[in-house]
């Protein structure tokens, strides 16, 4: 329905529910890709966090079997150079990637919204002032700045997040600016203003509701970037730490095997390559389903 | 031929608004770094007049001339470059955040388009119930109840009440804004061409509807309309504006019989006459509406001006009481019962005399 609305708005004509809804679930279901990447990443995230509840193997402890064990049924992945389950860790440490890439994006989005949407609605010095800053960011390497930012300030789970948060910001700020900027021009925004209304309460409630369908999108991309960002630092070293297991740690970890025992590298580096790609498809498949000029093939 | 002359009778004239030298310059951006013309487009330029309590007042003008401008400026939704707004006899202009918050109350609009004037994302009960809440005035039960009368009040289901607007017609959802503009009871209200956007069929429609309520409310009513008919029968006085001026103002009888300035006797005898027997000349203005970035000196009007002289070029009309009740801005005003054609001609014979 939302989608449908801000077609009505944009063209005028009452877009009328025909056999299916036009709901954005069903735009998306037409980009066969694109909704194979949802169906794709709720199970990654069900397996994710459920999983260790079922294989209940921790992840940090020794098994009997030694290092590097072959698969069998208690290890269905084997254990690695240390004798650890690697199929405990595969699970958790999904859990420690997908949730520092959820709860970056959460952050990013945050600021990313809130710097967009004050710089458009209230334009002169606040516009200028963060438009300024948003430019200054997206000027600096983002992965340098990781880098530089992680070595001086640590590497916690919290610093992790929040630096590949502000790392990450600037083009959610930017999509939010313009969206802001068109929507503000709208009569009905104008009409709260008639209405008495109060700057903050046309921002959270007539204006930053429109734009919600583009920040789930920007917000998907942003995820698959800081799964990314955060693995590549994990594989330099400067991410969470062992033995809290990451994809991207276990990745690094998995370096000098890679001869002996492949499955060591493989799994995780397949885990964060396709995770990538399915947030990435799942974004690019919610632009199109969220374009007005989208239209059935 | 005044719909309300029940409630404005010309004679006891208490002022509402008074509108002094407003202007609204929107300033071109563009033109490079080192030559900074100040160019502007003057969407309104020294528009000074009068609106009376209880009365409507009916604004023409071709699309572009700047009457949207002038509505949102009365209402302090833009900010004027110059002038002053007397509302009940203070400046409105002078008033903080807060003062104008409270001052919203009373003062209203209600715009042309149905469908963007509508969050898409508020159910009607929402946007009516907006009002209530931003104003503290009522919430929760209470709220759905005014809100319900307000839908009653308008013509529309109170039961739709958890209805989003793209599940209306644009009549219907014309019916909410003005169900919106009108929940706090306010007492000066700006219908910015409330129809145009609608289906010729529902047109009367919404505008019998509005003027019973504003029977009904005792509103005082700025009716902002393209064409001289759509004011005509619910007008009590007529203002005609060209290129951010205000050329000609007067009750509406007068300015429908007898037109003083040439531009709304040009506009007039376009507007085609319910009795066929009063045969009309149609004068064609010639040339195009100069652009409000680069208005002719003088005389707005004179580019396209049958009678344009050299005196409209050299100096500004202001505008004037040039007969009873009856303000014009014009150098050369027809007087009373001439037709534009004879004015040309009697111009053209007057100017061979010279
Ligand atoms: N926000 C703005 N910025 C720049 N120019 C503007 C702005 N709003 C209006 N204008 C210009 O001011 C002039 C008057 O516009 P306005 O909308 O008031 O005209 P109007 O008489 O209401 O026309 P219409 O019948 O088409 O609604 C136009 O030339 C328009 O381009
Ligand atoms: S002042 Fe001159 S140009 Fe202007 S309307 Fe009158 S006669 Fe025409
Ligand atoms: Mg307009």
């Amino acid at each position: 329905m939302e989608a449908s609305t801000q077609t009505n708005v944009t063209s005028g004509v009452a877009v009328k529910a025909k056999k299916r809804k036009n709901t954005l679930l069903n735009r998306l279901r037409q980009n066969k890709v694109a909704y194979f990447s949802l169906w794709f990443l709720i199970v990654l995230h069900v397996v994710v966090f459920i999983g260790p509840f079922i294989w209940t193997a921790n992840p940090e402890e020794l098994q009997e079997v030694g290092a590097l064990a072959s698969w069998s049924l208690q290890h269905p992945f084997g254990t690695d150079d240390l004798g650890r389950d690697v199929f405990a860790r595969m699970l958790h440490g999904g859990r420690v990637t997908l949730l520092v890439g959820l709860a970056a994006m959460l952050f990013s989005l945050l600021i990313g919204t809130f710097v967009g949407a004050c710089a458009g609605f209230f334009g002169k010095v606040v516009e200028s002032i963060f438009m300024r800053i948003t430019e200054a960011m997206m000027a600096i390497p983002n992965f340098f700045f990781v880098l530089v930012a992680l070595t001086v300030l640590g590497t916690s789970p919290i610093m992790v997040i929040v630096v590949i948060a502000l790392s990450s910001w600037m083009e959610i700020a930017r999509v939010v600016y313009g969206e802001t900027l068109k929507w503000k021009e709208y009569e009905f925004v104008e009409a709260a203003n008639a209405s008495g209304a109060k700057s903050m309460r046309i921002l959270t409630r007539y204006i930053i509701p429109q734009i919600i369908p583009s920040i789930i999108v920007s917000g998907t991309l942003t995820i698959a970037a800081a799964i990314l960002t955060e693995s590549a630092i994990s594989y330099l070293g400067l991410g969470i730490q062992p033995p809290t297991p990451t994809w991207g740690n276990m990745l690094q970890n998995s370096q000098q095997y890679i001869w002996t025992a492949p499955v060591l590298g493989i799994l995780p580096g397949a885990a964060i390559t396709i995770a990538v790609l399915a947030y990435n498809f799942l974004g690019d498949g919610l632009r199109d389903a969220l374009d007005p000029r989208f239209v059935k093939k | 031929m005044n719909s309300n002359q029940e409630s404005y009778s010309s004679d006891s004239l208490e002022p509402l608004l008074r509108i002094e030298n407003l202007k609204k310059h929107f300033p071109i951006k563009g033109g490079g770094y080192f030559r900074k013309e100040k160019k502007a487009v003057m969407a309104v330029d020294d528009v000074s007049f009068t609106i009376y309590k209880g009365e409507t007042l009916g604004l023409v003008g071709e699309s572009g001339c700047g009457k949207s401008t002038l509505g949102r400026n009365i209402l302090r939704l833009q900010e004027p470059t110059e002038g002053r707004v007397f509302f009940n006899n203070t400046n409105i202009l002078l008033h903080n955040k807060h003062e104008l918050r409270k001052l919203r109350k009373q003062m209203q609009i209600i715009y042309q388009d149905p469908f963007g004037s509508l969050n898409p994302r508020f159910t009607i009960g929402q946007i009516i119930g907006e009002m209530y809440e931003i104003h503290g005035i009522a919430k929760g039960a209470e709220k759905e109840k005014k809100v319900k009368e307000m839908l009653e009040l308008v013509g529309l289901d109170p039961s739709r009440y958890n209805s989003y607007p793209h599940e209306f017609s644009g009549g219907q959802r014309q019916r909410v804004g003005i169900a919106r503009a009108l929940a706090l009871n306010p007492t000066f209200v700006v219908a910015d061409e409330p129809v145009s956007a609608l289906d010729v069929s529902v047109q009367s429609q919404v505008i019998n509807l509005l003027m019973k309520l504003k029977k009904e409310l005792g509103l005082t009513l700025l009716f902002i309309a393209h064409g001289l008919n759509v004011v005509r029968h619910i007008s009590d006085r007529v203002g005609v504006m060209y290129l951010g001026k205000l050329v000609e103002l007067s009750e509406t009888d007068n300015i429908f019989e007898s037109p003083a300035h040439p531009y709304t006797a040009a506009l007039l005898s376009t507007v085609p006459e319910a009795d066929p027997r009063l045969k009309k000349e149609r004068i064609v203005l010639k040339g195009e509406v100069p652009s409000p970035a680069n208005p002719p000196s003088g005389c707005r009007f004179r580019t396209r001006c049958p009678l344009a002289a050299e005196r409209c070029k050299n100096e500004m009309p202001p505008l004037v009481e040039v007969r009873s009740k009856h303000h014009v801005a014009c150098h050369y005003p027809l007087e009373e019962g001439q037709t534009l054609k004879e004015a040309i001609a009697s111009r053209k014979t007057g100017q061979l005399s010279l």
